[in-house]
């Protein structure tokens, strides 16, 4: 009797040591962890930085008041380089070093190639920026959130500006063949026609990369398009107004918020004046968002890039839905973020059972003097 | 009518842009039978040197031609540097190697270079400053066909008629005909074969470097990956023409060129890459060694 009891005694010993040694590993996970997926690298990484910087602001800020209930926040950043390929692998990566919430991925593709590794591990995962349909309309992703409306909301705010707004009949829509570009143009084209008072003239798609995209513009030219509306990225889009310029056609053009970025301005230099491209909602008034946009200039001494707002949004968000839920436990994140709201840089938001944020939407830009100004 | 000849004249210019491009591996392909996939990335360093020396020079407000003329120096001596140095790292040690090797080797470089320039310059897309100015008197049909245009065609076809005379009538010339017909035997007659085909690679390389300045300031935007898209359109042409054929390397730049334009204005742009590989595929069929290539007879 004596014995076994000095053998539990030494075996409680034994476990208190091992408790006594296991602090660091203790504290290792009571840390929240954050992953942080997109383009960092790439011809692409002006998308996907700014949210890296967007998501230290918040998380400093919550670290720097002892976490959330006790726990830091601990930050996971993965590249993915807008690739699907390559975003699954990240996904694998952040899911096996065991984030419990994502913020991205950043472009469309791949974050529809990185959502079922997600899904089947039950991890929250926030987007300020992938814009397809599927992601939420299609419900096959219960786990997925985003702080930008989807693309079927773009579509239409292209297509009814042209139309409605510039009194436009005959359109062109132009799309770079890709994930997010393509869809974005088959709206415009279906909500044109749907309208009844415009005609879709021409509809193509161009091959991204291309050296020269002459051909294309002398068929919209051909087509007697009075406007254009492109789906795709900036790059594309810089090359086709340039061109456009180049061959005096006065058609107008008007694009997706892949081409709403600085980026787009300072490569098409003076060609792209008087562009139309459409943007997240204007949140410039917004008193959350000039306070983040000073953040950032304190912090890192420049203007944030793209989807700034929208990263700092779905930050905090998150960081509020793990506070209030007090786990990281899907089910129970999700109960917060669709019944609370919360103040954001793009308004006070909650969101609705598919996953959209709710009253958020977009606004029409158009390049005035070097900067995108709102087009009222 | 006029669309028919915007689209010709837009599918000349396209095919000249690839000519530039196609030359320089066609040169080398025809000296030494490698496909030099690093060549693509050569015409990005060309075009990167020159807009870095373009712009200090705007700084400093250099007229245009002259700083067209520096930086278009500049690049030359940069790429031949780069060309040079690939040779010698990549290429050169493995002269004995069975055909793969060095073509893996030519992969590996292009990957390395493309990111190289991507870790020492930038990921992003940089607006390249319009060189070749919109001439006045070129307006009334600036709709139809653009000064850089024109400058491109003069400067293919000028390369071309140069690289034809030095490789005809030259003492460089005939030694790299020489080297491409039978190495050996061109070492027998003194001729320092080490020498020629540095001298390959670096016209080939200079030859990239122009068309990294035309080509960029054509399309008014540059980033590390350019090389590789035009250089995989670059090679294409040049098998479609005959690889190893300097006028092949033009010819077929042009039938690409024209081809894809075409597709674009008359059927949709969706299919420009089917019909331009659709046409590859045919010619190889039934020309296998391309277009004016000769028929390689293989020893035994």
């Amino acid at each position: 009797m004596k014995l076994m009891k000095s053998k539990k005694l030494i075996a409680a010993a034994a476990v208190m040591m091992m408790a006594m040694y296991a602090p660091g590993a203790v504290n290792a996970a009571d840390t929240i962890k954050f992953g942080i997926a997109g383009p960092h690298s790439g011809d692409l990484a002006s998308y996907g930085l700014p949210s890296v910087n967007a998501a230290k602001l918040v998380i400093d800020k919550v670290n720097a008041k002892g976490g959330i209930n006790g726990k830091k926040i601990e930050m996971l950043i993965e590249d993915d380089v807008c690739k699907p390929e390559i975003a699954t692998n990240t996904a694998t990566k952040l899911v096996s070093e065991g984030v419990q919430v994502v913020l991205g991925h950043i472009c469309s593709g791949a974050t529809v190639a990185a959502m079922p590794i997600y899904r089947d591990a039950k991890i929250l995962v926030m987007s300020p920026s992938a814009t397809t349909d599927p992601l939420t309309l299609s419900g096959e992703y219960p786990n997925f959130f985003r702080t930008i409306a989807p693309n079927a909301a773009q579509s239409p705010t292209m297509a009814d500006f042209a139309v409605n707004k510039l009194g436009l009949t005959k359109i062109a829509v132009i799309h770079d063949k890709g994930d997010y570009g393509k869809p974005l143009a088959e709206g415009a084209k279906k909500a044109v026609e749907d309208g009844g008072k415009g005609k879709v003239v021409l509809f193509e798609g161009i091959t991204p990369g291309a050296v020269d995209y002459s051909a294309i513009v002398q068929k919209i030219k051909q087509s007697g398009a009075e406007a254009v509306i492109f789906g795709g990225y900036h790059p594309e889009a810089s090359k086709i107004v340039s061109m456009m310029k180049k061959k005096r056609l006065k058609t107008e053009f008007i694009s997706d918020d892949g081409v709403k970025d600085d980026t787009f301005i300072k490569v098409a230099g003076k060609d792209a004046e008087g562009v139309y491209a459409v943007g997240p909602e204007d949140v410039t008034s917004n008193k959350m968002s000039i306070a983040a946009k000073e953040e950032h200039k304190a912090a890192f001494k420049s203007d944030p890039g793209a989807f700034f707002d929208g990263a700092y949004a779905a930050t905090t968000a998150m960081v509020n839905a793990i506070e209030k839920a007090g786990s990281t436990d899907l089910e129970a994140l999700k109960k917060v973020l669709q019944s609370e709201k919360v103040e954001t840089p793009v308004g006070n938001i909650n969101f609705d059972e598919k996953g959209d944020a709710v009253g958020v939407g977009y606004s029409m830009y158009q390049v005035q003097g070097g900067k995108f100004v709102v087009v009222k | 009518m006029d669309y028919f000849i915007e689209l010709f004249l837009g599918g000349i210019t396209r095919g000249a842009i690839y000519a530039l491009i196609a030359l320089g591996y066609t040169m080398v392909y025809g000296i030494i039978g490698l496909i030099n996939f690093a060549h693509g990335e050569i015409y990005m360093i060309g075009a990167f040197t020159s807009f870095i020396v373009a712009t200090v020079l705007s700084i400093y407000g250099f007229p245009l031609l002259a700083i067209v003329l520096i930086a278009g120096v500049a690049a030359v001596i940069w790429s031949s540097a780069y060309g040079y140095t690939v040779e010698k790292i990549a290429y050169k040690p493995l002269r004995h190697a069975p055909r793969l090797s060095p073509l893996i080797s030519a992969i590996g470089m292009s990957v390395f270079l493309q990111n190289y320039v991507l870790l020492a310059q930038t990921s992003d897309f940089l607006p390249f400053p319009e060189l070749i100015p919109e001439f006045a008197f070129m307006e009334p049909v600036a709709h139809i066909i653009g000064s850089s245009d024109i400058i491109i065609l003069i400067t293919t076809a000028v390369i071309m008629i140069i690289l034809t005379v030095v490789i005809k009538f030259t003492r460089v010339g005939k030694a790299m005909r020489a080297t491409a017909q039978d190495r050996t035997m061109a070492m027998l007659v003194g001729i320092n074969v080490n020498r020629i085909i540095s001298a390959t690679f670096i016209i080939g390389s200079a030859l990239a470097a122009i068309g990294g300045l035309l080509i960029a300031s054509h399309v008014g935007q540059i980033n590390f990956y350019i090389g590789f898209l035009a250089g995989i359109k670059a090679f294409t042409a040049a098998v479609l023409g005959g690889i190893g054929s300097i006028p092949g390397a033009v010819l077929g730049s042009l039938v690409l060129g024209l081809t894809e334009s075409f597709a674009t204005g008359y059927v949709s742009s969706d299919y420009e890459d089917v019909f331009a590989f659709s046409l590859l595929v045919l010619i190889l069929i039934f020309k296998p060694s391309g277009l004016l290539g000769k028929a390689e007879t293989k020893k035994v």
